[in-house]
């Protein structure tokens, strides 16, 4: 039988590894190899944004302007927000989807190759183009990632111009990515791979490829509208014309709230496979995870306005927008009360990965529950654009998503490489990291609560303690993904040998297959025989 | 292992930190009715929070300790129960609906703009806030007036660093407030803590919010909206009197605009001018042009050995009077008296070795500005 | 040949068309967003204007408090004052008031005044027969002008708003020229 790699890609067919040198990572259809292009680019482009970062927090270290400028500081707070959003954390999730999904669901590779090179190969010029805008006259975007008009249009840099193109294009690459995904799960599943016992990575992943081409096409619609309204004079955010720049905000945020689920859905999915694993006991409530994952999905429609609680929305809308909002505590929570009752009772154990995955669940919960705060309207009006709400989406991305995909990575690692990782060393970063990310961020909710606005590269006296600990725990959380860095190195290079399974009680399609995982699989559709794949006994 | 439960204490103890230590590190009550509403709702949301923290970290606690491997645990086979499942989807539910009552309490209060006694329009400009007293003749301009040296570090640090203006709103005590806010440029966000009023200020577009202080003093707050460059300097400084000192104020502000008329018909030196020029020159143009005059490349040009200064004294004194479309240069006219008008110009005119040794007067703006 | 690859070119084809009907969306958001200002008076949007279809009663029991506001957008020069910085109608009464507009610059400008109404749900009753906004309008260097404007407060404005505010803010449109001002211009 011919595999659907072989029929959509004639040139490639009839060899088994992967051909030497340069061109087979430009020319790759192989989903392992797109996948570790995926992971890499996210990693390079984790240090960069970092590295923004650190400069945001080495300027925020005293009160007073010592290193940057007020305008540079606002590129770095722009281009930090936009790089770690499109250039790290979506780049990763889509790498681990493109490794483990063919893996997870019985398929020789993804259901379009072809078009998986493309849209991987997209994202570095994309992303240069982005880059590049920081050397240019007038200096990089400077309006925050959120880019409201008319600072974003008629008060932007010039440079403005290339960040629309680089947007669309990551929106393109990030769309192709989403229509594969969709098509590999519903078309190339194993015989006997039915949806109800997909592995909950692969559903949750599936939710989220949805919600990309539903909402993607909606920001590159926001971002031609400001093309159009700053070259061709038209007047979609401009009052002067008619517009509203109001009307900016609610298009952005119909693309904006679903692309925070986006960030978060896979994360659930990768932390929802391991503490099976690592409790030795089945997930908790599988049928009702997946329906709280489509039912965030579904209600990530109708919150929106919830980030414009101050623009003067009517009290009708205000109402609606806050029940709404509060209405996505209750399948959150059910999530949340599944991994808890998964590990009640377990036979646990805490290697790297489930200590990254503990962290999660600990660490967004608090990230959810000051999200239930923001979504209280009159509340709100003192929390919005302050350094709370900085600390509320850095406790659901940070160790939110970034910290599950760290779990994945140190998860499925031994399979990729067919070496363990140096558990020592990934202990170390954890901890390192553990500290740092709360070091850096949790006084951020006290330095908000009393009246640090967000964005501003100098501030008064009062908040000059808890910030200068943000700046330490920042620099720790930074420099410990050094160690990261450096035992990913190591195990690809070499280490102790992993078996096919890898974890005594992991379960699933990935681990009956040799580790490393040869370069292509399941050319043959494997034999599903488990009840249900995620833990099941 | 025991790091595990160390870092679940850890978040766990940071929480409750964050109530021993309420006074440095909490919302501030406020000082009107809405602003404490607000406030208990805050800390009534925490308490909730807080509660649901240390029940769902209590449990995850538990089965970290009792239920590992080395303890010899053995994992159980229960994976699915729908009564739970039922059981914990409905008790959020509750606890959200009670959530929703005072919420929606609140928010109907802060929408009742009726009955107000003063209206003040709230103008954001790049970078500062104009307060507008309608239909009282009264209108002004409130700057930063941290001095630059503070900011780079060259002087020690006043006590209000960044939070200190040079005309602080002044509001009366107990009476009805209502604030007109829109912008003359980006979105800005005028927010005061003190009286948790935070709205956005659009340019073309009108928004409502209203407040009755009822606590003399002086209250502090800062843009919220990231409106370019000098976001982080454009405070918020608000100043309740109580209603007598109030009327007394209102009439006295009146005066004082009617003395500054007289001002610019008397004659001014050229020293005179110069030393009003320089402190006007620090307030309104520093922040771009640069205290020497030296601009930012590319961005703000020099004022320093500038050719339009040097060359042109007609298009110097236009452009600072009317602006330039399509940059940042505002036009000062209306900002500024036209004293204050007169000494900027004269002094940009002679500063830093521009030295052209002319001087712009009073009268002169006046006859430029008339119509 | 096996089945699986035909079918999931459907699936991508109607993925596909799924993506660019969301762009399409998108900008579908523009007009929508317009109708649902007209509906609900989001944003303090004027939602009616020209001559009156119907004659109203005057509702002489009401007195609403109507404040007049001038707002100059960035690098506007132009000197730009209510008459009036507020006036008291009745509710379905006629009233003639006008904004005053004067370049004191030494060239010829155009501007455009874009209203908006506080608090936003009074937007939808507020009625302007007769109105300078929206329409670029043109000054000689040092020239000045007069520009009407006729309301009429909707009688069935809801009983708790007794105060709304009428702003104007004017826009230098000078640079874009007059053939784009007439674009957007349709009274919304």
């Amino acid at each position: 039988m011919q595999t659907p790699d072989q029929v959509l890609n004639p040139v490639n067919h009839n060899h088994s590894g992967p051909a030497p040198g340069l061109m087979r990572w430009l020319l790759t259809t192989n989903h392992k190899d797109i996948g570790s292009l995926y992971l890499l680019f996210s990693l390079l482009m984790l240090l960069i944004g970092g590295s923004m970062a650190l400069v945001i927090r080495a300027e925020l270290f005293q009160p007073g302007l010592q290193l940057v400028r007020p305008e540079f500081f606002n590129q770095m707070t722009t281009m930090h927000g936009l790089i770690m959003v499109f250039g790290a954390v979506m780049p990763a999730f889509v790498g681990l989807a493109n490794w483990m999904i063919p893996m997870m669901v019985g398929a020789p590779d993804m259901a379009l190759p072809r078009m998986n090179n493309w849209s991987f190969w997209i994202l570095p010029f994309a992303f240069s183009m982005m880059l590049s805008t920081l050397f240019m006259e007038g200096g990089a975007p400077n309006f925050g990632w959120t880019f409201y008009a008319p600072l974003s249009t008629t008060y932007a840099p010039p440079s403005v111009t290339y960040f629309i193109f680089a947007v669309h294009m990551m929106g393109i690459s990030s769309i192709m990515g989403a229509i594969n995904i969709i098509a590999t799960i519903l078309n190339l599943r194993a015989p006997g791979m039915t949806m109800m016992k997909l592995p909950l990575f692969v559903w949750t992943w599936l939710i989220t490829a949805f919600l990309l081409i539903a909402v993607m096409p909606v920001l590159a619609g926001v971002v031609t509208m400001m093309l159009m309204d700053i070259h061709f004079g038209t007047s979609f955010f401009d009052a002067a014309g008619g517009g509203d720049p109001v009307l900016f905000q609610h298009v952005f945020w119909f693309f904006g709230h679903p692309e925070v689920y986006i960030m978060i859905l896979p994360a659930f999915g990768i932390v929802s496979q391991i503490i099976p694993t690592f409790a030795r006991k089945r997930l908790f409530g599988y049928v009702s995870m997946v329906w709280a994952t489509s039912s965030i999905a579904i209600l990530s429609f109708i919150v929106w306005a919830h980030h414009m609680f101050t623009v003067g929305l009517p009290l009708a809308g205000e109402m609606f927008f806050m029940f709404s909002t509060m209405l996505i505590a209750v399948p959150t929570g059910v999530k949340v009360f599944n991994w808890v009752a998964t590990m009640f009772r377990g036979s646990m154990t805490f290697e790297t990965p489930m200590l990254f995955s503990i962290a999660f669940v600990v660490l967004f919960t608090i990230g959810g529950l000051s999200g239930l705060m923001l979504a209280i309207a009159p509340a709100d009006f003192q929390y919005h654009d302050t350094y709370f709400v900085v600390a509320h989406f850095h406790y659901v991305l940070v160790p939110g998503a970034l910290f599950a995909i760290m779990a994945g990575v140190y998860y499925w690692l031994p399979k990729w490489s067919g070496h363990y990782y140096d558990e020592t060393l990934g202990k170390v970063h954890f901890w390192l990291s553990f500290v740092g990310v709360n070091l850096t961020f949790f006084p951020m909710h006290f330095i908000g609560l009393a009246g640090m606005p967000r964005r501003i590269p100098d501030y008064a006296l009062q908040f000059a303690d808890f910030n200068m600990v943000a700046s330490i725990g920042a620099f720790i959380f930074g420099f410990s993904q050094l160690l990261f860095v450096y035992n990913l190195i190591r195990c690809a290079r070499g280490g102790e040998r992993a078996d096919a399974r890898v974890w005594e009680a992991a379960e699933g399609l990935e681990w009956t297959l040799p580790s490393p995982a040869p370069y292509h699989t399941f050319s043959e559709p494997p034999a599903i025989d488990q009840p249900m794949p995620q833990g099941g006994r | 292992m025991r790091l595990t439960i160390a870092a679940t204490c850890l978040s766990l103890g940071c929480f409750s930190e964050g109530v021993a230590a309420e006074w440095r590190l909490n919302l501030q009550p406020g000082i009107s009715e809405i602003s404490r509403s607000v406030f208990d709702l805050h800390m009534l949301i925490f308490y909730i929070c807080v509660a649901i923290a240390v029940v769902v970290f209590g449990v995850m606690l538990w089965s970290i300790i009792y239920h590992r491997k080395s303890k010899g645990a053995q994992a159980q086979h229960f994976h699915e129960s729908t009564l739970v499942e039922i059981i914990w989807t409905l008790i959020p539910f509750v606890i959200l609906i009670a959530m929703a009552f005072p919420a929606s309490k609140t928010l109907i209060e802060m929408y009742d703009t009726r009955d107000s006694e003063l209206t003040v329009q709230i103008t954001g400009y790049q970078w500062k806030w104009r307060y507008q007293y309608v239909g009282e003749e009264l209108d002004f301009f409130s700057v930063l007036s941290t001095p630059a040296e503070q900011i780079s570090n060259q002087q020690p640090k006043g006590e209000h660093y960044l939070l200190e203006v040079d005309k602080p709103l002044v509001l009366p005590a107990n009476r009805k407030v209502r604030f007109l806010l829109t912008s003359n440029d980006v979105i800005h966000s005028w927010w005061l803590p003190a009286l948790a009023v935070k709205k956005d200020a659009i340019p073309g577009f009108i928004n409502e919010a209203w407040a009755q202080p009822q606590q003399p003093g002086l209250y502090r707050g800062q843009c919220a909206e990231l409106c370019g460059k000098d976001h982080g300097f454009m405070p918020i400084v608000v100043e309740v009197l109580a209603e007598t000192e109030f009327d007394l104020w209102l009439a006295a502000a009146k005066a004082v605009k009617s003395d500054a008329a007289q001002a610019a018909q008397r004659a001014w030196t050229l020293e005179a001018l110069l030393a009003r020029g320089e402190s006007v020159y620090k307030l309104q143009c520093a922040g771009c042009h640069q205290a020497e005059g030296t601009g930012i490349a590319g961005v703000f040009p020099a004022l320093k050995d500038s050719p339009l200064i040097l060359t042109d004294r007609e298009g110097h004194i236009r452009t600072v009077l009317h602006g330039k479309p399509g940059t940042s240069m505002q036009a000062f006219a209306k900002q500024l008296d036209s004293v204050d008008l007169a000494a900027v110009i004269t002094y940009e005119r002679n500063a830093w070795g521009n030295n052209s040794g002319d001087s712009v007067s009073p009268q002169e703006i006046q006859t430029l500005l008339r119509p | 040949m096996s089945q699986i690859p035909t079918k999931p070119l459907i699936r991508v084809r109607s993925l596909v068309v799924a993506a660019l009907l969301m762009f399409g969306f998108g900008f579908a958001l523009s007009p929508l967003y317009d109708v649902f200002c007209r509906v609900t008076g989001l944003n303090g949007k004027v939602t009616r204007n020209g001559p009156l279809a119907e004659t109203v009663v005057i509702d002489k029991a009401r007195l609403i408090r109507v404040q007049l506001i001038a707002v100059n957008n960035e690098g506007m020069p132009w000197g730009f004052v209510p008459q009036h910085s507020a006036i008291s109608v009745h509710p379905g009464e006629q009233r003639l008031t006008h904004y005053v507009a004067s370049n004191p610059t030494a060239q010829l400008m155009v501007a455009r005044a874009v209203p908006s109404v506080a608090p936003s749900e009074a937007a939808q009753y507020v009625h302007k027969i007769n109105c300078f906004c929206f329409e670029a309008q043109t000054l000689a260097p040092l020239d000045s002008q007069q520009m009407p404007l006729v309301l009429m407060i909707d009688p069935q404005l809801p009983d708790y708003i007794r105060t709304i505010t009428l702003s104007y803010t004017l826009f230098d449109i000078t640079a874009q020229g007059q053939s784009q001002a007439a674009a957007r211009s349709i009274e919304l």
